[in-house]
Formats: structure tokens, C-alpha cells, sequence
């Protein structure tokens, strides 16, 4: 086993794999990745501030469960602030996983084989943070499980009226099901690492993940029928949970909250977040484990056309929102935008102008969506534009609403700020754990983009 | 979280903080703490010398079991012998351990029995009378009410106490009395906090030691004794203003014994020039009271008659009466008011002037000159006055015999006499204007008498000075330098509920009793006496003025009881004295004891008017007392330091108020922290500029910048006392601002105030519009019709409550959301919280500006309480059902069952839900916990809280009914915001029941519902105001 990696040709920019592979060479470099007993300095860089930053996520929690939810900034009006604003976020990022590994494998997108595994990881680990925020957010988070429908002595259920019972299933649904798709794509992987691992302990928790894995015909046959089975169980979650997110906003009447476009709004900022997260993820691992050749410029390049669509849609978006305002002729929903734009969350609001409007409009040029480097900083940006976008629409609605007399404004506290940056902590701290004990490439699928593969296949 | 609320005491043993189960028995323990110390005692004696053979005996074992074991020692067993001979046998060696372990048991038995047996010492008995529902015995779970007074400058309003199983827990008003009908003012709500506040002064001390009240009493008479040779000439006592004819007629008695003594008063923000003006107008003393019932026209000279003064209840009572618009009556009265600070009267006027204290002297001469009543200038450089004067002196002299003027307590006496000679001149005087001789025991000119005290303590022959009550050290005139004179006293002794700046100055401080824990009376407005009787035993180790002057006496160790009683015995001149002062105690009022109305004549000649002042370059300073915590005797009531102000909304603080163009001119800012200086004196303070404030004056509220008063007041806001001099106690010309630095944080409970695109959230008009045209009040509100829903209709077979809510009554005053605090254990969250948007009052009073001038806007104040909605935001969005409709239209609030996600708050259009961000509720203080209303749960932390209606008494009413086999009567429930409003803007009942008074409110043409157009179709619903404008006036 060679821990040196092999040295691969450039790709061509139309190509979604580099020429040179062999089905050999693929398992090599990606298997290398973790089979190495040399942990490269990136990874120690990478794997250090998201732990550290996790330790400011636990410390953040400690003191949130100890004396409650007023270390945050929330206050009467805003009673939702940045916990909400940071689920609605995380849950987003998520989407661009399993809009890839499942929508396009439906679609029979072969380019999405080399990244559709870190994105699903990805897209766990985002659901993992997001996911803590309902629970964090509780006044009583002890008693978060009431919002269960199980059967009690106190002969009460939850209100299924209220959307944060549709978000409970919207998202634990979503959850399991991308874990799912995820574990069931890695099970040929990890028998390949059981295979190729030299060491007793590695191979026998691989082996037992890998559960019984030995690659024969009757074992492809389930698999691509479970695998494509979750993919059509995953698809309509794309575009519901986010649905059913929005409709946390949507049902309230509160004025900037209360509108129908929200649900493609939302899917379609989902999506947007979720590229530019996979793009971030991505343009710095290809770039440290040299993995141009199976992430090649190519991926870069559709992701980016993939978010300057959704981008686009998220611009239409705001327009309608400003229109409808205008339109309705109702005070409340003018006043609710004209607030937004010229009131005390103005800055936010034009920054996310800016971030999610102007700024993505550059990735009209070719030119510069083959530079890396640039579409890595362009993804920043448009991570943190989706951000103010639903701290903006939160915040800046609730703010300012009906009773002139019950305005106030909200000022995040450095709790609010550790706990968001916690989860970011959680979130690289997981990420990083996983491209070093799993293959963050799919090897089988990307051995199937070869040129060997289909002319087999022709045969 | 220190900041959020006051922790435990940490002072005083904690039993004497626990339920004095049978308070009102007259033999709850509590009384008996002194004398019963021997069981604690004790135990410290046993403890202590094992305590020192910690330190220094070493054969004590290595290790332990328990301190029995540790203590058998030799050493200790020696001493233990010496001090417990007898006690001590079963420890001997004789004895095996086993039975030494059981027979120390028995004797600790034995003795915490008889401890406890000891503290059944028979108390003499002394006969409380419940009030209102009698029932044979005291019931568990229900309350009984018991008639009282509080007192605020001395001046008496009535009450009913609210007493569960001993220990009082809210103030309602008292039906029958004069001053009260039925209403509270929020200082008495908050008395009841300030009866448990836990840093009330617990214990009599000298130079700060823990003295005993025998060791005071020595010391007391040593030197009464002394002083009988010299017919007490060292004797000095100071009081606050007294209206209780037990305690003149005690001080009178000292005076007789003692005649050369000297009797003080002092009250900082008493009436002190409408004393002056009575000898200046009528040449004696001469006490005024109005009766509004009559008044067509009522012109306030800064007089904010309806939110405070002695008599304000009534006032707003009779006031909003003759304002009440219904089916019947379509007349209002018309108020003009001319004030420098927008106050709750201000805000009803129908004309309103803000002008500064100069101005309104001038006014007053020129309104008096047109009435004719005076001699006065005819014209003036402010042209808002010439243009004011003959409209209103026209509608004066239409009515009659049927107008009233007023003059502020702290305007100059000259507008007092003014004030006198135009409701002479209009024949108001025995119809709406009353003159009675004066309900104070001795009416003096205090200033004068507390200057006195001053000469007498320079010269150093005041032995002792005992101040009763009042903290004259903080409050008197600055250039009088009380500090630095009540020390020249030889001995000093302060009689106080807190410990304050003048306990400092005194070598012996002297815990006062509340009145809730003592006996007492004190004279209403209108002379009527009240008896005051303990609701509770003493906290602590208290005593009254009563108790403190009786030590004068040959009799120095009577209870309070026998004194108000023994005075009472000898002024009854009928038969049977028992039956007597059983209904007079059990009413709150003593039949016949209202001072008779009388006619003084008036001076012809009220002198010439001053000149006046010009600013040249300065401001005018206004002084007025606080709000919400008065002259500073509520510094450390968490309740009054959190109730928003009238208007400014402003908590936990004062300010200099500035009006918009005088901020300006100053380039100053809200927040900005400025210099003031004034004569020889300077402080810094923040600045608040108030739309509809004078221009070129500065309002100063007293009673703030404490730095010696409980956890919650000490250090809050600045003292304005630091520039009020004995020349200028109202008001003068002379102060200068310079800006310091600026961001000083207030906390406000309301941040916009503006109507300007939202006009329909307050509806409002003219009489004359209304009149012609109902529905001109409701422009611009729309209402979508009811079946833009796709719920079906509740059903209400039974009961469905609601509320009305008269926007024409409303003042603004506050009382009921003291009422509501009190009633609903209602946390106090501290200044940081409240700045945070953090308070917790279940109802607020909304105030907004309207127009755009912003030195005169009109001002609209509106209560928001939950308006339990029909189809309620909240209900559909909580996840738990922790918020859910009930069978009878609440919008039921099942704390155990909330998690916390406070989604139902941002779906509330009208955001009365109140989180408990931290754990507000107090859960450790003990006394606090004495306070807690027992039929409403104390919220813990993660819990959304909100107005229920009082649901508590609308069950407690329901199951009364049930009982009796009948329906609920109408006016049977009243909430607690209901019950204490002044002019009966709150109305609430069964809307199921056409004929009830909710009912009719509804169907009043003036009715409609707050955010109709997003048709949450609210239970509680407002009535429109309405302004009576004079039409010369207009334009």
C-alpha cells in the first residue's frame, strides 16, 4: 500500500474526471486519504479550531441550560433570534446534499458521483446542528420531548396545528433518511477499506460497518435498488422540509413573515446555501489531498451555475416580497419591508443584498467561474448572505410589527455569537473527523465514471 | 443576575421570616421572638464551647461521628459539667455511651418542647373585625378582607386587605371611603412589598450594635427625666405631617408635660404653599377640597389632580364621571390644563398649555384680571397665553357657580390665593370648591418650623431630636445642610421602616412598624378619620410613633392597641364604646368625623403680581415629587421602580426633562449625561427630552440618587434634593446645563410613540363630531367581516367574559398595573431587564403622540391587558397546547404545560405575553414568599406568562355561584386592574349576558376592537376617546 499519493494529469475543463485513472489509481488515492498513518498539518489545522470551537459551543450551552435563554439577546418583541435564524440556516446548507445525491442520481448526473458523499456528510452534520437549535431555543429544553406525540398519563398531545410540530417530523424524517442514503452509499467503500487496511482494529470496525460487504453480484443488485429506493424517498424531502420550514414564518401573521411564496423562496435559498457550502467544502480538500483530478473544475463549474440559478430565483424573490408589500396596499406588510430596508436592521439588509444579489452575478463570466479561488470566496459570501437573509426576515419582521407601542429592537449578546460559532465548531469538528476516517470520495461510483466502466458495460 | 432582582436578606434569623400562621390572631409566634430567645440560646451555649475546643483542646478524637461524639471530649465534658450541672449527668462515665447518646436525645426533646411551650405566653387580645364576607371561622383558601388606611404625606385613603390565613397579600380600595370609593392609588398596591421587603430594618441599634428597646427606653427616660427640670427645652421631635388625632392628641400631651419641647414637621413634598396661600387669601389656615361632580369647566393651573395629591382617586372618580358619554348622556366637562411636565391630567385636557412655572403665575393673574377676581396684568409677552385667556375666562363665566380652578400643590402660594379669588369671583365656593378648617393636627408653615430646628440645633441646645419617620437628612432644602446639623443633636434617635441616609446620623435607629403590623388612625382629605388596624404581627422587632411617643408618658409600655383605643374611649360621648368602635374599626371610617364645610372670607387685596423672571441664557428648574416613587419613600419598591411613568415610560430612574426645542438649544439629547448647576449647588443627570414639556424649564423628579436605602433603591438615578433650595421649593429661574458626556442608559418600556401611519390603533374624536356623526371616531379602521375565517364559531353555552376598556375614562395613571403585579405574583426583573425589553407587566399602558408639533402634542394613553382573542394567534402556534381556548372564551395559560418555544409571543399581535427569560420569580427570600398571592401559580424560568382575566377570581366567583345554585352576577368578578381604576375605565363581565355592563359598553357606538383589520376579533375591546374643545378656542 502506497502512502504516497500518485501524481494525476490535469483534467481538461470539460471533464468530470481526469484522464489517466484506473480503477486501480481511484481506490488508491481516495482510500489513501484515510489509510494513511500520516495525518497531514491541514487536517490538524482544520481539525483543531473546529474543536476548539466546539468547546465554546459546550461552554455556550452550559451556561444557556444553567441560567436560561435570556444570556441571548431575545426580548419581547424578538422573541426568536439568532437560534432560530441559525436552524433555518444549518437545515438550508443541508439541502445542496441531498439535492445531490438524490435528485441528481435520478436525473443520472454522473458528475455528482465525486462529490455526492462529503455533500452528504456534509448535509448530516448541518441537520446535526440544526437540529440542536429547536431544542436549545426551549425555555425548558428538559421537557423538549412533549413536542412528541407519544402516549402520557396527562392524556395530552401536541397541538398539530402548530408548524413546530410539522418541523419535529419535517426534520427528524430528514434526518434519518439522509442518514440512511448516506450509511448504505459508504457500506461498498467501507468494505474496500476492510479490505485494503493493514492494521487489526481498523479492519475489524470497518469490517463490521461494511457489514458483510463482498461485493458479489446479488449484493450490487440490492444495493442499487435500496440506494435508488432512498433516493425517491429523499427527493420529495428536498423540497418539503424547507417547505415545512418556511411554514413556521408563513402561518404566523406576523407582517414580513406572513406571505405564500415562502416554500419555493425558501427551498430555492436552501439550495443556493447548500452549493456554495459544498463549493467551500470542496475547493480547499481537492486543493490540500490533491484531489483535482476527481474534483475537477468541472464539479466547480456546475455547482456554480447551480447557484447562480437558485441565487437568481432568491433575487426574483426578494423583488415579489418588495411588490406584493407594495401591492397589497396593507400598512403592516409595507411598513414591514420599508422597515427592512430603512429601518434599524438597514445594514443587514443591504449587505444581503449584496451578498445574495450582486455578488453571485459575477458567476456569469466563465472566466471566473474556473478560478477556485474566487467561486471559494464567492460561496463565502453567499454562506453569509443567506445568513442575514434569514436573520434579516426574523428579526427585522418581529421588531417592528402591529403595536407601534411593542417595538424593540434586538442586540445579539456574545452568547448568541458563541453559540452560533459553536455549531460552525461542531460542524468542521465532525467534517474533519469524517474525511479522515472515511473515504470522502465515493470510490465505487467514481470508478464508474471511468472510461473502463463503459466500455465494459458496452460489452 | 445579582441585578434582576432583590436575593435574600442574609439579615435577621430566618423563623422570624417564616408564615406567621394565625398573624391576625394576636398569638402568632413571631411576637414572641424576644422573649422566647431561650431555646436558640441554648443551643449557641452548647455549641460554642465545642467550637472553641476546635482550636484549642487536642485530645478531642481524631475522628468523629458526629459532634456528640466530637463534644465528649474531656475538656468539654469539664465545662460542660461547670455550665449544665444537671443536664450534664447522663454524659458522665458512669453512664454507658448508648445511654448517654439517649438520654442527650431526651433532653434536646425535652428542651425544644418547652422552648416551644415558652412561646405560648398568653397574649392579651385584640380584636380585629373582617371586613366585607364574615365568615364564623377563618377557612382555609379564603381570604378575608379588613378595612385600613394607608397614609401618603400624612393624608389618609382608605382600604381593604385582602388577608390569606394571616398574611396580607393586596390592597383593594374601600368602597365607603370618602378618598378611596373603591379605588387604589399604586403606592398603596405597593405597600404590601413594602410591608415583606426584606431590607426593612430588622432590628433597633445603636451606633449600628443590636440594642434591645428596654435598653432605648433607659436611655429614653434618663433623659426625660433630666430634662423635667428644665420643662423639656432639649426636646425635639420632628415628624412627617401628622393627621392623627391620637398621635396630636399624644403629642399634645408631651407638649403639656414638657412645654418648652418643640414639636417639628416636615414633609418634602407636602402642600407648603397651599398652607401660605390660606393665610395669604383667607388670613387662617384653611384646607380645600373640590368636588368635580358639578364642574362643567375645570381650568388645572399644573394641578395634576387626577393621578396624584390626597384625594386623587375621588377626583378622577368624579371627573371621568362627567365624561362618561353613553346612550343617555352626550355631555362632557372641559378641562384646561396649563403644566410644565405632561402628566396624567395633561394628558386629558381638552386644552392643554405647557408652560413654565413663571408663565402659569402670570396666567393666573391674567385669568383671575379677566374674571375679575384681581388686579393683574391684561396682556403678555407669550402669546399662547393672550390667546388662551378669553375663551377660557368666557366658558368660566357661562358656568357659573358650575366651573373650578385649580391650583397645583407646588405652584407659589400667590396662585393659590389666585386660584381662591376666581372660584370666589365664579361662585364655585360650597358647590364645587370646599373650605374646611385644616385636617392636619397642627398646621404649620414646615419650612419655617423645620428652619427653626435648624437655629435651635446650631445653637446646641437640643438634647435629643427623635425623628419620626421621614429622612430628613435626604429631603430637607439643601442649604439648610440637615447632614451636618442633625448631629449637633446630643442624642439622636430615627424612627424609620428602612434604614436610610438620616439613620446614619443617628446614633439609635429604631425599626418602625408598617402600617400594616400596628394600630393607628389617620384624617382623609375631608377630615373623615380612618382607624388603621394590623393585618399581621410585626416582622420584625418594630415599633409604632405611637409606641415611641407614649414612652413620654407615665404609661411608657402600652400596646398600640390600648393607645388608639384609649383615645378613642375618651372622646365617645355616646353609650356602649365596644359596639362603637367595633363598626368603626370594621367600616374604615368613624361615623361623623368629615369636617364640617365652612365660608372664610377673603382678603380683598392679594397684592401685586411679581415680576416676572426672565431666563437670560438659564432655565427655569422645576421640582416635582416622582410618579412612582414619590419624595423617595418608595426607593426601594421594586413594584414603583418598575412601573413605567406616566407618558415618559421611563423605569428605574429620573431625568432632567427637557422639551424638544429646549434640548435643542441646549445640543442636547436623550441619554446625553449633563451638569447642573443652580446657585451654589451642582449635580449631573441624564437628560429625557419629553415632547409637550415647557419650553425653557427643566423638571427634576425628587426622591431618586438614594445612597443609603435598600438593595433596590440605593445608587438608582440622581437627587434632585442636591439643588432644591428653602427659597424656591416649586420652582426658579436660575438653572445652567452643560452637556458631560452622553449614552446614559435609561430603561423605557416604550421606545416609539408615534400614530402617525397606525392613527386606528387609538380611536378617537370631538364631542361635536361624535355627536353628528358616531362613526367619525372610527376613520380609518377597517373591520373584515366575521366570517373570514375558516374555523367554525366557538360555542358558549355558559359564560363568555369580556372587557371593555373606556379610552375617554383612562388617565393613564398606572394603578392597574400595580394591581395586576400584586395580584398575579408578578416578578420585578431589575433595570438591565427592562432595558432588554424584559418587563413582565401583564398590562401596560401605551402611550403615543399624535401630529407634529412637538412641544404640544396631543397624548394618547391606551391599557393593553391580553385580549383574549376569538380566533387567537397564539393558540393555533404554540406546539404543546400549553395555550388553548376555553369553554368560556379565555385564552387559558397552563404554565406546567409551556416549553418555552415563545412562538405564541411572536404571533401576538399585540405582545402581552411576558417570558420568563431567567428565573425571575423569587423563590428563596422568605418574607417575599409571605407575599405571593396562593391562587396564582409563581412562574419559574422557560415559561410564557400572560393576563388570564384574573382567572382565579372569575373561579373563585363561579364556584361561590355553584354553590348557591345560581348564575354569576353581573359585577360579582372584578379583576384586579378593574377593581383599582379610579375612573372606572375597566369594565369586565359576561357578554353572554345582554343586560351586563360589558354588554352595554359593546354595543356603544364608541366601541371597537384594536387591530380589528387582522381579525383576531379580540373579548377585550376599547372605547373611543373623545375631546370637548372649546370652540372660541379652536383655530
Amino acid at each position: 500500500m502506497a502512502d504516497e499519493q500518485q501524481v494525476i494529469d490535469k483534467p481538461r475543463p470539460r471533464e468530470i474526471i481526469a484522464p489517466g485513472y484506473t480503477f486501480g489509481t481511484v481506490t488508491d488515492q481516495i482510500a489513501t486519504v484515510v489509510l494513511t498513518k500520516k495525518t497531514p498539518l491541514f487536517w490538524f489545522v482544520g481539525f483543531g479550531v473546529g474543536f476548539s470551537l466546539l468547546l465554546v459551543f459546550l461552554w455556550a450551552v452550559v451556561v444557556l441550560f444553567a441560567k436560561g435563554v435570556g444570556i441571548w439577546g431575545i426580548r419581547t418583541p424578538v422573541m426568536w433570534g439568532f437560534a432560530i435564524t441559525n436552524f433555518v440556516w444549518w437545515i438550508g446548507i443541508g439541502h445542496a446534499g441531498t439535492l445531490i445525491s438524490a435528485i441528481l442520481l435520478l436525473l443520472n448526473q454522473r458528475w455528482r458521483n465525486s462529490i455526492n458523499r462529503f455533500a452528504e456528510a456534509m448535509t448530516l452534520f448541518a441537520v446535526a446542528c440544526a437540529g440542536m437549535f429547536p431544542i436549545l431555543h426551549l425555555g425548558r429544553p428538559w421537557l423538549a420531548y412533549w413536542l412528541f406525540p407519544y402516549p402520557n398519563t396527562m392524556g395530552v398531545q401536541p397541538n398539530f396545528r402548530s408548524p413546530l410540530v410539522w418541523d419535529v417530523f419535517a426534520v427528524s424524517t430528514y434526518a434519518t433518511v439522509s442518514l440512511m442514503f448516506w450509511y448504505v452509499g459508504l457500506i461498498p467503500d467501507l468494505a474496500t477499506l476492510r479490505d485494503r487496511t493493514a492494521s487489526r482494529m481498523p479492519r475489524f470496525i470497518y469490517g463490521i460497518m461494511a457489514m458483510g460487504w463482498r461485493g458479489s453480484a446479488r449484493h450490487w443488485s440490492v444495493y442499487e435498488t435500496a440506494s435508488l429506493l432512498l433516493a425517491g424517498l429523499a427527493t420529495p424531502l428536498v423540497l418539503s422540509v424547507h417547505t415545512v420550514v418556511s411554514f413556521d414564518f408563513t402561518i404566523a401573521i406576523v407582517p414580513g413573515w406572513h406571505s405564500t411564496f415562502f416554500p419555493p423562496y425558501f427551498v430555492a435559498g436552501a439550495i443556493y446555501s447548500g452549493f456554495a457550502m459544498v463549493m467551500a467544502l470542496a475547493i480547499p480538500l481537492r486543493a490540500a489531498y490533491g484531489l483535482e483530478g476527481l474534483i475537477t473544475d468541472k464539479h466547480l463549474d456546475n455547482s456554480a451555475k447551480v447557484m447562480l440559478a437558485t441565487g437568481l430565483i432568491v433575487a426574483y424573490a426578494y423583488i415579489m416580497e418588495a411588490f406584493t408589500a407594495w401591492y397589497t396596499g396593507n400598512v403592516y406588510e409595507h411598513d414591514a419591508i420599508w422597515h427592512r430596508m430603512t429601518g434599524p436592521y438597514k445594514y443587514s439588509y443591504w449587505f444581503l443584498v449584496t451578498c445574495n444579489i450582486i455578488a453571485p452575478q459575477f458567476l456569469w463570466s466563465k472566466k471566473i467561474r474556473s478560478k477556485p479561488a474566487l467561486l471559494f470566496v464567492s460561496s463565502i459570501v453567499v454562506l453569509i448572505g443567506m445568513w442575514l437573509e434569514r436573520y434579516v426576515i426574523i428579526v427585522s419582521s418581529l421588531a417592528q410589527d402591529f403595536l407601534v407601542s411593542s417595538w424593540g429592537i434586538f442586540q445579539a449578546t456574545r452568547w448568541d455569537w458563541a453559540t452560533y460559532l459553536g455549531t460552525i465548531g461542531l460542524f468542521l469538528f465532525l467534517f474533519f473527523l469524517f474525511i479522515r476516517l472515511l473515504p470522502m470520495i465515493s470510490i465505487f461510483e467514481v470508478r464508474t465514471l471511468l472510461p473502463q466502466a463503459k466500455i465494459e458495460e458496452e460489452v | 443576575m445579582s441585578d434582576t432582582k432583590k436575593k435574600t436578606t442574609g439579615q435577621g434569623p430566618e423563623d422570624r421570616g417564616q408564615g406567621p400562621g394565625g398573624g391576625g390572631q394576636g398569638s402568632g409566634f413571631l411576637a414572641n421572638v424576644e422573649t422566647n430567645g431561650r431555646a436558640p440560646a441554648d443551643l449557641i451555649q452548647l455549641t460554642a464551647p465545642a467550637d472553641k475546643a476546635r482550636g484549642t483542646v487536642s485530645p478531642a478524637p481524631a475522628l468523629w461521628r458526629s459532634l456528640n461524639d466530637y463534644a465528649a471530649a474531656p475538656d468539654f465534658e469539664e465545662r460542660l459539667q461547670s455550665e449544665f450541672p444537671r443536664q450534664a449527668i447522663g454524659w458522665s462515665e458512669d453512664e454507658n455511651a448508648v445511654d448517654g447518646r439517649r438520654n442527650f436525645l431526651k433532653l434536646m426533646g425535652a428542651s425544644m418542647a418547652l422552648a416551644g411551650l415558652s412561646a405560648c405566653t398568653r397574649q392579651p387580645t385584640e380584636h380585629i373585625v373582617p371586613y366585607v364576607r364574615q365568615p364564623e371561622e377563618l377557612i382555609p383558601g379564603r381570604p378575608l378582607f379588613f378595612a385600613t388606611a394607608t397614609t401618603l404625606g400624612g393624608v389618609a385613603t382608605g382600604v381593604l386587605v385582602e388577608s390569606h390565613e394571616g398574611r396580607p397579600t393586596k390592597i383593594e380600595g374601600s368602597p365607603e371611603h370618602p378618598a378611596s370609593l373603591g379605588a387604589c392609588d399604586i403606592f398603596s398596591q405597593a405597600s404590601v412589598l413594602q410591608l415583606y421587603d426584606p431590607d426593612r430594618s430588622q432590628a433597633l441599634t445603636l451606633d449600628g450594635e443590636i440594642r434591645s428597646w428596654g435598653a432605648f427606653l433607659g436611655v429614653l427616660r434618663a433623659i426625660v427625666d433630666a430634662q423635667k427640670s428644665t420643662n423639656g427645652a432639649g426636646i425635639r421631635i420632628l415628624t412627617e405631617t401628622v393627621t392623627s388625632p391620637t398621635m396630636a392628641d399624644q403629642l399634645r400631651a408631651v407638649q403639656k408635660a414638657f412645654p418648652a419641647s418643640k414639636w417639628h414637621q416636615w414633609e418634602p413634598a407636602g402642600p407648603h404653599s397651599a398652607r401660605a396661600a390660606a393665610m395669604q387669601a383667607f388670613g387662617a389656615p384653611v384646607h380645600t377640597y373640590y368636588d368635580f361632580s358639578n364642574a362643567n369647566v375645570v381650568v388645572s393651573l399644573d394641578a395634576d389632580f387626577l393621578a396624584s395629591g390626597t384625594a386623587s382617586l375621588r377626583y378622577a372618580r368624579q371627573f371621568s364621571a362627567r365624561r362618561r358619554v353613553t346612550a343617555e348622556n352626550s355631555e362632557m366637562n372641559r378641562l384646561y390644563v396649563v403644566e410644565p411636565m405632561p402628566t396624567p391630567t395633561g394628558t386629558k385636557a381638552d386644552h392643554r398649555l405647557p408652560l413654565r412655572g413663571d408663565d402659569i403665575e402670570e396666567f393666573a393673574w391674567m385669568l383671575a384680571t379677566a374674571l375679575g377676581a384681581a388686579q393683574g396684568p391684561k396682556t403678555s409677552d407669550n402669546g399662547d397665553v393672550s390667546k388662551w385667556i378669553n375663551p377660557i375666562s368666557h366658558d368660566l363665566l357661562r358656568n357659573k357657580g358650575a366651573s373650578l380652578v385649580i391650583a397645583g400643590e407646588h405652584q407659589p402660594a400667590s396662585v393659590h390665593a389666585l386660584a381662591h379669588a376666581m372660584n370666589a369671583a365664579l361662585g364655585n365656593v360650597g358647590k364645587t370648591v370646599f373650605y374646611t378648617d385644616p385636617i392636619e393636627a397642627n398646621q404649620v408653615d414646615q419650612l419655617a418650623s423645620l428652619q427653626e430646628l435648624v437655629k435651635d440645633l446650631d445653637s446646641g441646645t437640643v438634647e435629643l431630636l427623635l425623628i419620626l419617620g421621614g429622612n430628613p437628612a435626604f429631603t430637607a432644602p439643601v442649604d439648610l445642610a440637615m447632614r451636618d446639623r442633625i448631629v449637633k443633636a446630643k442624642v439622636r434617635a430615627h424612627l424609620s421602616l428602612y434604614e436610610n441616609e438620616t439613620s446614619e446620623l443617628c446614633q439609635w435607629h429604631l425599626p418602625e412598624t408598617h402600617f400594616l403590623e400596628t394600630w393607628g388612625d389617620a384624617r382623609a382629605f375631608d377630615g373623615t378619620v380612618t382607624i388603621q388596624q394590623p393585618l399581621i404581627e410585626p416582622l420584625y422587632n418594630g415599633r409604632s410613633a405611637y409606641q415611641l411617643l407614649q414612652m413620654f408618658a407615665d404609661n411608657p409600655e402600652i400596646s398600640p392597641y390600648q393607645i388608639v383605643k384609649g383615645y378613642w374611649a375618651g372622646q365617645h360621648k355616646g353609650i356602649d364604646f365596644e359596639a362603637w368602635w367595633r363598626r368603626a374599626v370594621h367600616d374604615g371610617i368613624v361615623p361623623d368625623t368629615a369636617l364640617p364645610p365652612k365660608t372664610p372670607t377673603l382678603k380683598a387685596n392679594l397684592g401685586a403680581p411679581a415680576a416676572k423672571r426672565k431666563l437670560e441664557g438659564k432655565l427655569e428648574v422645576i421640582f416635582r415629587p416622582d410618579p412612582t416613587i414619590f419624595d423617595g419613600r418608595f426607593v426601594n419598591n421594586g413594584w414603583l421602580q418598575e412601573l413605567p411613568k406616566p407618558i415618559t415610560k421611563l423605569t428605574w430612574d429620573n431625568a432632567v426633562m427637557l422639551s424638544p426645542t429646549t434640548a435643542h438649544w441646549a445640543g442636547v439629547e436623550t441619554g446625553d449625561l449633563v451638569q447642573l448647576t443652580y446657585g451654589s449647588f451642582s449635580l449631573r443627570a441624564p437628560v429625557w427630552v419629553q415632547p409637550g414639556h415647557a419650553i425653557g424649564a427643566a423638571t427634576l423628579h425628587l426622591g431618586y440618587g438614594h445612597t443609603r436605602a435598600g438593595k433596590t433603591g440605593t445608587g438608582v438615578g440622581f437627587n434632585p434634593y442636591g439643588l432644591r433650595l428653602s427659597k424656591a421649593l416649586g420652582h426658579d429661574v436660575g438653572l445652567e446645563l452643560k452637556k458631560v458626556s452622553s449614552g446614559y442608559p435609561f430603561a423605557s418600556t416604550q421606545e416609539f410613540h408615534t400614530l402617525d401611519t397606525r392613527r386606528h390603533l387609538v380611536h378617537k374624536g370631538t364631542l361635536e363630531e361624535f355627536k353628528k356623526e358616531p362613526e367619525s371616531v372610527h376613520e380609518g379602521a377597517e373591520a373584515p367581516p366575521r366570517e373570514l375565517t375558516i374555523y367554525p364559531e366557538w360555542q358558549y353555552p355558559g359564560y363568555a367574559w369580556g372587557m371593555a376598556i373606556d379610552l375617554n375614562s383612562c388617565t393613564g395613571c398606572g394603578a392597574c398595573v400595580v394591581a395586576c403585579q400584586a395580584e398575579n405574583n408578578i416578578a420585578v426583573v431589575g433595570k438591565d431587564q427592562v432595558r432588554r425589553g424584559r418587563a413582565m407587566h401583564w398590562i401596560r399602558i401605551d402611550s403615543y403622540y399624535a401630529g407634529d408639533d412637538l412641544n404640544n402634542p396631543p397624548i394618547y394613553n391606551q391599557p393593553v391587558p391580553c385580549q383574549q382573542c376569538e380566533d387567537a394567534p397564539c393558540e393555533l402556534v404554540c406546539p404543546v397546547q400549553a395555550t388553548s381556548h376555553s369553554a368560556e372564551g379565555l385564552n387559558d395559560m397552563v404554565y406546567n404545560r409551556c416549553v418555552g418555544t415563545r412562538y405564541c409571543s411572536n404571533n401576538c399581535p399585540y405582545k402581552v405575553r411576558r417570558f420568563n427569560f431567567y428565573l425571575f420569580s423569587d423563590y428563596e427570600t422568605p418574607s417575599l414568599k409571605l407575599l405571593h398571592n396562593p391562587d396564582v401559580t409563581v412562574r419559574s424560568r422557560g415559561v410564557m406568562e400572560k393576563c388570564t382575566y384574573c382567572v382565579q377570581r372569575i373561579n373563585a366567583a363561579k364556584i361561590d355561584s355553584e354553590r348557591q345554585d345560581r348564575k354569576v352576577q353581573d359585577g360579582e368578578i372584578q379583576t384586579a386592574c378593574q377593581a383599582t381604576c379610579p375612573t372606572e375605565a375597566i369594565i369586565f363581565g359576561n357578554v353572554n349576558d345582554p343586560d351586563s355592563r360589558v354588554s352595554k359598553m359593546k354595543a356603544d357606538k364608541r366601541n371597537y376592537s384594536l387591530l380589528a383589520d387582522i381579525n383576531t376579533r379580540p373579548r377585550t375591546t376599547y372605547l373611543a376617546t373623545l375631546s370637548n374643545p372649546n370652540p372660541e378656542a379652536e383655530g
